[in-house]
Parts: C-alpha cells; sequence; structure tokens
C-alpha cells in the first residue's frame, strides 16, 4: 500500500488524455477500489477516447463501450448475466460516464437501470461540460461557466442555467448508496468507491474532476482547484446511505467562491455582480444540503 | 477474429475487440513533454503523494520507499511538484 490505497494499477500509461486531466484519477483509484475482479463499462466521453484508441488499450480489467443512451443497459444485462452464472458475489461492477453522459444524454438510461435495482457501482466523473467534443455546455456546467456553446459574449455572461443537482435526483430514485467526492481527497474517494461495491443494488458516485483544457487554468493545478471548489463549498462532499444524508466533510469556515472562480479562464470574464451571484448560488445550495442533513432522514421514505 | 457470414455477398465483422489489456503501454507520452519533474531524492519523505496524484501512472516506487519518475511516460504535467508536501520536486524546461 502507498498513502493508504493498493499499489497494483489496473489502468495503464500510454493513455491520451491530456496533461494533468483530473478524471484519469477517478478512473484510475476506481479501480484500485474495485480490484481485479471487475468488469468495466464505459459510455463515451474523453475517458473512453483517451483510454481505447483500437487496437490499443489502457484498461487492464475487461471492459465494453456503451453509448450514452444504453451503457447503464449494458450494465444491467452484465448483471443479470452474472447472476445467471452464480458469479454476482465474486465480480464487482463499475460503470463510468462523464456529467453529459449522466447528467443528460444517457441521463434515461441511468434512471431506468435504478429503478430496475440492477446492483452496479455508476461512477460519474464530473468535468462539468462535454469534453471531448470540444467543451459543449451541459446540465453540469455551472452558472456563468464559458463553454463554447455558453460563450462569455458582450450581452450573455456564459451559462445562464444553474447546475442540475444530480445525486439528489438520483438518491431520489430510492437507491442505497449515493456520494459525492473530489480528487483532491482520493483516500475519502476510493472509500466511498468500495462502500458502493457493497451496497445491495446500485450505487452512484458524483466525483468532480477539473479537466485543465476545459477549464482554462495550468495543468499543475487541478488537484488545487478541486480542494478550493471543496473548501469554497462549491462542490459539496456528502454521502446519502440508506436515505439519510449526511457530510463527510463539512465547510465550517469556506473560503470565497471568488478565490476559486479567480482561477479559473471559463470565469475569467465574471464581474462583481456575478462574483457575488455565484457566491449566494453557492451558499443557498449548501444550507438547503445542511437542512436535509438535519432531517436525518430525507430520503428513506423512498427507498 | 472471426469473420461471419451472414448472407451471401455480406460480412458482419465482430465489433472492435482488443484482447491485449493495457496495450496502450506502447505510446511512450514522455515525448508530450514541455517541462520536466525532478525529484531531490535525499529530501522526500516517502508519504507518496506524487505517485497518488500522477494522472499517468509514472511515478514508481523505488527499494528504499522514495520515488522516481517514469520519463517515458510522465507528460510534465506539474501535479506532483505543486502536491509534495516537501516541495522536494522541481520542474524544469525540458532539454535546459
Ligand atoms: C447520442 C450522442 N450524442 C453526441 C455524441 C457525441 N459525443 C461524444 S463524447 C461527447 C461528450 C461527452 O461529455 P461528457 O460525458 O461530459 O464526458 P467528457 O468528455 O467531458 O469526459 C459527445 C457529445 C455521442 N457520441 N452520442
Ligand atoms: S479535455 Fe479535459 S477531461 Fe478530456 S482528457 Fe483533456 S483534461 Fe481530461
Ligand atoms: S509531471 Fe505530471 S505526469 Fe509527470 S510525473 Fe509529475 S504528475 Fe506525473
Amino acid at each position: 500500500m502507498i498513502a493508504g490505497l493498493p499499489e497494483e494499477e489496473y489502468f495503464s500509461s500510454g493513455h491520451r488524455a491530456c496533461a494533468g486531466c483530473g478524471e484519469i484519477l477517478a478512473v484510475r483509484h476506481a479501480l484500485k477500489a474495485s480490484g481485479k475482479n471487475t468488469i468495466a463499462v464505459m459510455a463515451t466521453g474523453c475517458m473512453e477516447v483517451v483510454s481505447t484508441p483500437y487496437p490499443e488499450s489502457s484498461w487492464k480489467v475487461p471492459w465494453v463501450h456503451g453509448a450514452f443512451e444504453n451503457h447503464p443497459a449494458i450494465a444491467s444485462g452484465i448483471d443479470a448475466a452474472l447472476k445467471a452464472l452464480g458469479k454476482r458475489d465474486k465480480i464487482n461492477l463499475l460503470v463510468f460516464g462523464g456529467d453529459g453522459a449522466y447528467f443528460d444524454i444517457g441521463f434515461q438510461a441511468l434512471s431506468g437501470a435504478l429503478e430496475r435495482g440492477h446492483k452496479a457501482t455508476y461512477i460519474c466523473t464530473d468535468d462539468e461540460a462535454y469534453m471531448n467534443t470540444g467543451v459543449q455546455r451541459s446540465g453540469a456546467t455551472p452558472p456563468f461557466g464559458a463553454t463554447t456553446t455558453s460563450p462569455a459574449g458582450k450581452k450573455i455572461h456564459g451559462k445562464q442555467q444553474a447546475k442540475k443537482p444530480l445525486p439528489l435526483i438520483v438518491a431520489a430514485h430510492g437507491i442505497r448508496y449515493v456520494a459525492t467526492a473530489s480528487v483532491s481527497n482520493i483516500q475519502d474517494y476510493y472509500k466511498k468507491v468500495q462502500k458502493a461495491l457493497a451496497t445491495e443494488g446500485p450505487s452512484f458516485i458524483h466525483v468532480f474532476t477539473p479537466c485543465p483544457t476545459g477549464w482554462y487554468y495550468d495543468s499543475a493545478d487541478t488537484i488545487e482547484i478541486a480542494r478550493l471548489a471543496v473548501e469554497c463549498r462549491f462542490q459539496p462532499i456528502y454521502e446519502i446511505e440508506n436515505g439519510a444524508l449526511k457530510f463527510t466533510s463539512k465547510i465550517e469556515n469556506p473560503k470565497p467562491v471568488a478565490e476559486y472562480l479567480q482561477k479559473q479562464g471559463r470565469f475569467k470574464h465574471l464581474g462583481k455582480e456575478e462574483t457575488e451571484f455565484v457566491q449566494k448560488y453557492v451558499d443557498e445550495r449548501y444550507n438547503f444540503l445542511l437542512e436535509l442533513e438535519k432531517q436525518k432522514k430525507a430520503f428513506d421514505v423512498l427507498l | 477474429m472471426q469473420n461471419k457470414k451472414i448472407n451471401k455477398g455480406y460480412k458482419l465483422l465482430i465489433g472492435a475487440v482488443i484482447d491485449e489489456p493495457g496495450s496502450s503501454e506502447k505510446n511512450k507520452t514522455g515525448s508530450w513533454r514541455t517541462f520536466i519533474p525532478i525529484i531531490d531524492q535525499e529530501k522526500c519523505i516517502k508519504c507518496g503523494i506524487c505517485w497518488m496524484d500522477c494522472p499517468d501512472m509514472a511515478i514508481k516506487k523505488n527499494a528504499d520507499g522514495t520515488f522516481a519518475i517514469d520519463y517515458a511516460f510522465c507528460k510534465g504535467c506539474g501535479i506532483c511538484a505543486k502536491q509534495c508536501p516537501t516541495k522536494v520536486i522541481s520542474m524544469k524546461l525540458e532539454g535546459k
């Protein structure tokens, strides 16, 4: 073990992700948590394209490609097949997709698979836009985030909508384990993946994975940006276990959101008013989650 | 892979199957690098944070517990240097 993590790698060097890619870290460490008896299913997106340029693969476990619209159905089929073969207890099933995959294009397939109750661990690597096709806005892009389809123009300053609260929407399906994580705390993420894999039925992890290429920051800053996002409450870190929401790292004295925004080119057009708006937006959403935590049983009636 | 004849004149190829796990290691991404990380082994406290945070699995553990960079794959992102708690990794311009 190194830093509490297994040394064995199940994802290889030589992949084509940009230098400093945050998503790769989420894939790499999820595989460590899951181990060699894993089948991985993946929607298209950067992680697929960079890891499987035919005839090469970075994967050291069996891996299946799926479309946005059907990869959770592929996972459902694998779950059913493993059950039929009497091997379900021995094999972990990890399903990966980006924010585009789960917030938007593959949402119906995810929702269907959750509702059917197939056991699989979904990992949404969130870089807040469609990176693979050249940084288009997604349901995960935050307010005022500039992308190629929500540009920072003279009149309209980036995305005009909120970020979809996907972990809560997923929890409302009545599944037993939902968690958020960040690549700034790999050990926490690793433990959450293990917990998810041990859950009865479907489980879902939303992991915050900065992208230097799409967010316009120096590749060296990936972990630092992820940490700042947590420390300013932009990215809340919690678990929803058996219907109860609980913060796993509660930020008591948050840094100003401005500190986080200023580090990234995608927010560089923000003026004082817009920065204040984002601060308020972040505070309100965090407080909403704190309220849900107080209720202790926020989602249990839906289980 | 096998080709299946489904109809006279038509062949259905079985979809792209890659049967060599981890074969992307043939692709040496070290050539992407502009800046090169250099670890001062003497001052390394063996925490492994650089290893943990490298997106290219380009940091390997030495027998004595310190860490070494695998320059065949390191893309020079600079994350390791930034995250090293003792700041013993420095980034230099490649070739200088
Ligand atoms: C139905 C469909 N629409 C569009 C595409 C094109 N496409 C491929 S990857 C991608 C972006 C994926 O974004 P995301 O899931 O956020 O992953 P990222 O690339 O950011 O890691 C899109 C739009 C597609 N493959 N299928
Ligand atoms: S565009 Fe972003 S998410 Fe895609 S490989 Fe590059 S750094 Fe990773
Ligand atoms: S510079 Fe980046 S790719 Fe190279 S060893 Fe450090 S973290 Fe890995």
